[in-house]
């Protein structure tokens, strides 16, 4: 059951991320472009996002435990160490360069060109690595 | 500003399908919709990574499921150069592993959670984000 629920899941973002238009760098550099032909599409989605998922949460959280699961699992880090500064900055560069991030990234990897591969290829790549730096404590 | 009403109304109705994936994973099985978390630990984790893959194996069908329900969208152009788009993956992939999610983890999920360090890694990433458009764009003119 918890393969059927990651499989909707994600088919139903990616079925956003298409709808929404932020499967297209342009419209993404539109927006994070203040001062050219600014679009502000990427509010839109994050207002509409961030609203369902607040409610939404809200009212999952009320009840003791998932479907097919035996708890939430929610992150409980609360401090602020240089990581999460430091790879935020990173990944906002990055964002900024190619006006993509993971999922649009992955949601076009078919449908862009050999250029859409080189991003993905090249992105898990550095996640991977990121994650063994992680994971060392470093 | 060029846009349409139209792109600004499909931005809200696709958001809302993502808020509605994460309604999704959260209520079926707890997790938080974070495709930089669900991304790697579909590769290194050993014990629960199905679900992880089959998210992954959605989210790269996803444009034919959209084809399929009559939805037309242009195709998605990457205009960089591979060198440049190769830079920018790395960079993307490297930083959102190293601080611990992306716009969907630390954006929606983590803004929806009231999370200060969510929060703060929006904050940080819009920022940088903002200022190195502004340089390729208007300074350097790429």
């Amino acid at each position: 059951m918890t393969i059927i629920i990651g499989l909707i899941g994600g088919l139903v973002f990616g079925l956003g991320l298409v709808i929404s238009g932020m499967i297209d760098p342009n419209r993404v550099q539109g927006f994070l472009d203040l001062t050219g032909e600014w679009n502000p599409t990427l509010a839109t989605v994050m207002g509409g996002g961030v609203i369902v998922t607040t409610i939404g949460y809200k009212l999952l959280f009320k009840r003791s435990m998932p479907l097919f699961a035996p708890k939430f699992y929610v992150p409980t880090k609360t401090d602020m160490d240089s990581k999460l500064i430091l790879g935020s900055a990173i990944f906002g560069i990055g964002w900024g360069l190619g006006g993509l991030c993971p999922g649009p990234a992955l949601t076009v990897l078919t449908q862009a060109g050999s250029n859409a591969i080189i991003f993905v290829i090249a992105m898990i790549a550095a996640m991977l690595a990121a994650a063994a730096i992680n994971n060392k404590g470093a | 500003m060029v846009f349409t009403t139209q792109e600004l109304i499909n931005g809200a109705l696709g958001g809302a399908l993502i808020g509605i994936a994460a309604l999704i994973l959260m209520g079926g099985i707890g997790r938080i919709a974070g495709i930089t978390g669900i991304t790697v630990a579909a590769f290194r984790e050993k014990g629960d990574r199905a679900w992880r893959i089959a998210f992954v194996a959605g989210l790269l069908a996803s444009p034919w499921l959209a084809s399929a329900m009559g939805f037309e969208f242009p195709t998605p152009q990457i205009d960089s150069s591979p060198l440049l788009t190769a830079i920018a993956g790395v960079l993307v992939g490297f930083g959102a592993a190293y601080g611990g999610g992306c716009t969907s983890g630390h954006g929606i999920c983590g803004l929806s959670r009231f999370s200060a360090r969510s929060t703060v890694a929006v904050a940080t990433f819009m920022t940088t984000a903002i200022v190195t458009v502004y340089l390729a764009r208007h300074v350097f003119g790429a």
